[in-house]
């Protein structure tokens, strides 16, 4: 286990580097998954028809291909980058998929009568959405989104795959591989890296989930 | 008068079709609710009563023919429909509170948000509105922490912060224990006496005889009879209405 204490600011740094691509994945596909949500529920057939493609194609293809079109494909259409930024897209193109349909379910568990009083009282979609329906959907949206993010952070190791660079999987890739360490403990280092982020990550959700819970 | 001759009617319906499916609920349904008149629409249950209701104000959309409120006909979904959905005061079955916010919150909400009331106008409106229909000490409670008869009573006054034309009222007492039903008509009917053009669908005969100034009896999704209350009660010409009220008035 010296092999961890002895590396322990390179770890720390991979720790940083996958906590950013979380940060930025995480609230890169709160947004457009909360979008895509409300697409789906739509009065207008054309925003439920692209909320529900993407969907189908995003939760349907392996994130590694979606890294592989944003990595490799978007430079061959004129969009190039650091491999950090096609990391992330590619990263919130995938989970935005899985947000929507959590948002969605959210959305469905909120009972009709209550966005037909909206609609009656004269708010138009937008408004019962944000003013009705979200704020009583949140309370069924948080486990489901918990479990959505928590597979979120544990496939930023798979763009840490891809050459970003100096995040924790790239950290055991470089010590493993480029240095000749024990596999063994280096990727005991990662593993525990990553539990760093996510065993808090679900006690926060658990601690939000009986907050909205008691907030009704 | 020369003003009611002028003044098109609250709502017309022409030609009114409906399906679920394969089931046609509204059969060329065609009638007005005048300015200023109470309309209560009575029927056995599947008649097609609420469809109808709330077809007026879009909630269920219609096959064919034409809905008008106060001479203009229903908007398509968007911004029309909207404005006069904010027009038209509706009062459910299951009340449908907002359910995550307070009493004065649900009637301030419309106000605020589609009025673009401020915060203060509309919070002396809506303390005014719960004071009328004497729930202004649940104010700060939330729906699931009020009875019934009081939740429905707050829902009125969540429909009137809005300043309706009219108040399309589905059911209203239906889902309440029966020792709560008549604070709710009460409230009712000190609306219809105020003048406020009201077309409610109910099993309530006493509010029908009492406030109504007409009847209108459905079954099978069309209109058998519209006439005054007396008349329908008293001497139904129909043999679905005689029926009907048989089944009603021997309890």
């Amino acid at each position: 286990m010296d092999v961890i204490i002895d590396n322990l600011p390179l770890y720390a740094d991979g720790l940083l580097t996958t906590l950013q691509i979380c940060a930025y994945g995480f609230v890169g596909s709160l947004v457009l998954g909360t979008i895509l949500g409300a697409f789906r529920v739509s009065p207008v057939a054309p925003l439920r028809w692209v909320g529900t493609s993407w969907v189908n194609v995003f939760r349907n293809c392996p994130l590694t291909i979606v890294l592989f079109f944003c990595a490799f494909g978007l430079p061959e259409v004129g969009i190039n980058g650091q491999y950090f930024w096609f990391g992330v897209t590619g990263l919130v193109l995938y989970t935005s998929a899985f947000v929507c349909e959590a948002v969605r379910s959210g959305i469905n568990s909120v009972s009709a009568g209550q966005a037909e009083a909206a609609r009656a009282v004269g708010l138009n979609f937008g408004q019962s959405l944000s003013y009705v329906i979200m704020p009583q959907a949140v309370r069924s949206v948080v486990p489901p989104l918990g479990s959505v993010i928590i597979a979120m952070i544990k496939n930023s190791a798979i763009v840490g795959a891809f050459g970003v660079g100096g995040d924790l999987f790239a950290v055991g890739q470089q010590l493993s591989s480029a240095q000749g360490k024990a596999a063994l403990p280096v990727l005991t280092g990662v593993a525990l890296g990553y539990l760093v982020i996510t065993i808090p990550g679900g006690l926060l959700l658990g601690w939000l989930e009986r907050k909205v819970a008691i907030a009704r | 008068m020369s003003t009611e001759t002028a003044a098109p009617p609250m709502i017309k319906a022409t030609a009114v079709n409906k399906y679920f499916g394969d089931l046609h609920v509204l059969k060329d349904i065609d009638f007005e609710v005048p300015r200023g008149q109470v309309v209560v629409v009575l029927g056995p249950s599947g008649s097609g009563k609420s469809t109808l209701c709330r077809a007026i104000n879009r909630l269920e959309p219609i096959n064919s023919g034409q809905i008008e409120v106060d001479g203009k006909p229903l908007p398509a979904e968007g911004k029309a429909l909207a404005a006069l959905r904010a027009d038209v005061g509706m009062v459910f079955q299951q009340f449908n509170l907002f359910a995550h916010k307070t009493i004065l919150e649900n009637v301030t909400l419309g106000p605020t948000k589609v009025r673009r009331a401020s915060a203060a106008e509309a919070r002396t409106l809506a303390m005014e509105l719960l004071e009328r229909v004497g729930i202004a000490n649940q104010a700060e409670k939330y729906p699931a922490q009020l009875s019934g008869g009081q939740q429905q009573r707050a829902a009125i006054a969540r429909a009137l912060a809005m300043k309706p034309k009219v108040m399309l009222f589905d059911e209203p007492t239906s889902a309440l224990d029966p020792e709560m039903v008549q604070e709710v008509l009460d409230t009712m009917t000190s609306l219809a006496d105020e003048g406020m053009t009201m077309l409610v669908v109910t099993h309530e005969m006493g509010f029908a005889r009492r406030a109504a100034h007409r009847v209108i009896f459905m079954s099978d999704g069309e209109i058998v009879e519209d006439t005054n209350p007396n008349d329908f009660f008293t001497d139904p010409k129909s043999e679905r209405a005689k029926d009907f009220l048989g089944k009603i008035l021997t309890h």
